[in-house]
């Protein structure tokens, strides 16, 4: 499983993006929900990021902060179906419009 | 480079270009880096946005759980790609081996990956689909603007079309609290993709919420005010109503023209490829250079009687975008075929709605779960006496099962032991498509036949 490796470096992103003049570190997240079956373990550890909408549809938000990071991996590794993507790069996307709005 | 033997030299300095920078195409450069591609890679796309995330555009986002532009999509690694976005590919050297840009530029390619997807197919009167009110819904800035409009001050929202999108923006206009008009040409919402019978279930739900709807109903005119706002929509069976905002949910348009006269099957059903994703020319000879994948592809499917399935499927999207990542860097031996069961989902009504495989090829279909009354249940559908496809309505925890039964091809109707029936009747019953040569705007599967160089013309409704 990769995801010691993959927490080793968000660890280190959230380190080194911690300076002063950089606002705050927003990482992306997607399900799979193909695979996800609605155990809701996810909604349980990280509330704020995962929520069930009626009796089996999860709804997450595809972007969440650092105060949710924790939350977010330990989620992530308790899906049973391992379900939950989060980012795992941090590579510039040259060429892109900066967000708006 | 010929196509096997020179392997090795393209994975480590060939140059491969990916046009359509979403979905399909970002897991497709992720896999070719993650297989040691280490040659030149350029994702080419027409949005000024990188790869982004659309099935919570219609869902968290207009819900206001999520903002639009919040969507991109997590990567699974590094791809180190020279990105052109904003700039669309308008044409394909197949000799000189290019890609043409629409600013002129001019992009070679040793491996071509088309992924350009689909568009929403817009209001047959331009004029009326310039008016300030009317929407579609594909695109990151379009679920911003529908988001904001809808928070306004907004007095009743007619959706056009109650395939899966329409429906979803149906759902979360009334969670929003606003009134809402659904107009379906069809019979009931969603019976494209699912048929009459479920197609029903998908009818109460709608009106238990507060839906007005309409089935069996065009919009024949859109009506602007003399600022060109949008103020009422005239329906086919001679009545009208007033409304602010028109989302126009007709299904979804491939984006091939850029590919006229480049002499790949490309035409408004698809690009058709094989099963290893390479694109097959007019000719029906495949190429070994160019390959597909994604919402664009149309490719056959052994499951389906080898017919050309196309999937308007997040997952699709992904599998084959892997699939085709894998065969432009391997010699033949090693190449894979996409061989995906088609699997799909949408939440709608509070309900977790999930098929797999191809329900629209059914002939027959059994309730084996739940109860369709109690809008819980799973229908399996049948052809020619095996199982092809599962439905269920906050039944996910039993479609793996189902997956395994249609990819072993298990007879239908199941057996009884499988079944945990209650108030339904078990025997067969037509699931209830619409003639298939009519067209809906529901379905995200379209078996397209089963020539790679049909260039058949869709069928485009000049109304409603
Ligand atoms: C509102 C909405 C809700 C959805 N909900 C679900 C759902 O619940 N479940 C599900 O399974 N699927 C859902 N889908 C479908 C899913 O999003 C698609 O299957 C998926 O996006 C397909 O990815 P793709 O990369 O093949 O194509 P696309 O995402 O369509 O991407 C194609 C990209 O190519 C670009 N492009 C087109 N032409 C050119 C050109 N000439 N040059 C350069 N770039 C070009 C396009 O602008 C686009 O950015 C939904 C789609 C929408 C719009
Ligand atoms: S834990 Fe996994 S399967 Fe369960 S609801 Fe969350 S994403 Fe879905």
């Amino acid at each position: 499983m990769p995801t010691t490796v993959w927490t080793e470096r968000r660890r280190l992103r959230s380190l080194r993006d911690r300076g002063p003049r950089r606002e705050r570190v927003q990482m992306r997240l997607v399900v799979d929900l193909n695979r996800c079956q609605g155990f809701a373990q996810c909604v349980f550890l990280a509330p704020d990021v995962f929520s069930l909408h009626g009796g089996e549809a999860l709804l997450f938000s595809p972007r969440f902060d650092e105060a949710q990071q924790d939350r977010v991996e330990k989620a992530a590794a308790a899906c049973p179906v391992q379900a939950i993507l989060v980012d795992y790069s941090d590579e510039p996307t040259k060429g892109v419009k900066p967000h708006v709005g | 480079m010929s196509a096997d033997t020179d392997v090795e030299v393209l994975r480590r300095q060939g140059r491969i270009v990916v046009v359509g920078a979403s979905l399909a195409g970002l897991r497709a450069a992720e896999t070719l880096r993650d297989q040691g591609f280490t040659g030149s890679l350029t994702m080419i796309g027409d949005e000024p946005y990188e790869p982004y995330d659309r099935p919570p555009l219609s869902k968290q986002a207009l819900l206001g759980r999520a903002r639009p532009e919040d969507t991109a999509l997590p990567r699974r690694r590094d791809i180190d790609a020279e990105w052109r976005l904003g700039v669309a590919a308008a044409g394909l050297d197949r000799d000189a081996k290019l890609v043409r840009l629409a600013n002129g530029d001019t992009v070679p390619y040793d491996r071509l990956l088309i992924a350009t997807g689909t568009r929403a197919r817009p209001w047959f009167h331009p004029e009326e689909a310039a008016l300030d009110g009317v929407f579609v819904l594909r695109t990151r800035d379009d679920s911003a603007r529908l988001h904001r409009k809808l928070a306004g001050a907004v007095s009743r929202v007619l959706v056009i079309g109650a395939g899966f999108t329409g429906s979803e923006v149906a759902s979360a206009c009334r969670e929003l609290g606003l009134d809402v008009t659904v107009a379906e040409r069809g019979p009931a919402p969603l019976v494209g993709a699912l048929g009459g019978v479920i197609g029903a279930v998908a009818d109460r739900l709608q009106r238990k919420k507060g839906v007005d709807l309409r089935c069996g109903i065009s919009v024949t005119a859109l009506e602007g005010d003399e600022v060109g706002r949008l103020r009422r929509a005239h329906l086919s069976d001679g009545s009208a109503i007033d409304v602010d905002v028109a989302v126009v949910s007709l299904g979804a348009m491939r984006n091939t023209e850029w590919l006229a006269g480049s002499g790949v099957a490309a035409g408004p059903r698809g690009i058709a490829c094989d099963a290893g994703c390479r694109v097959f020319d007019v000719n029906g000879i495949v190429t070994d250079d160019i390959y597909a994948a994604g919402d664009v592809a149309r490719s056959p499917h052994p499951l389906f009687d080898y017919q050309f399935l196309a999937l308007e499927h997040w997952g699709n999207a992904v599998e084959q975008a892997e699939i085709a990542a894998h065969n432009m860097i391997c010699a033949g031996p090693d190449r894979r075929p996409h061989l995906w069961l088609p699997m799909f989902w949408s939440s709608q009504f509070g309900v977790n709605i999930k098929s797999v495989g191809v329900p629209s090829l059914g002939d027959q279909l059994v309730v084996a779960q739940g109860a369709l009354a109690e809008e819980r249940f799973v229908a399996v559908y049948g052809y020619r006496g095996r199982v092809i496809a599962a439905a269920s309505f906050d039944g996910a925890k039993w479609l793996g099962f189902y997956e395994q039964q249609i990819a072993a091809g298990a007879p239908f109707p199941p057996e009884y032991r499988t079944v945990d029936r209650r108030t339904e009747t078990l025997h067969p019953i037509d699931p209830a498509f619409p003639d298939p040569h009519l067209p809906t705007h529901g379905a995200t599967v379209t078996l397209t036949g089963h020539s790679p160089s049909e260039r058949r013309v869709a069928f485009v409704p000049a109304h409603a």
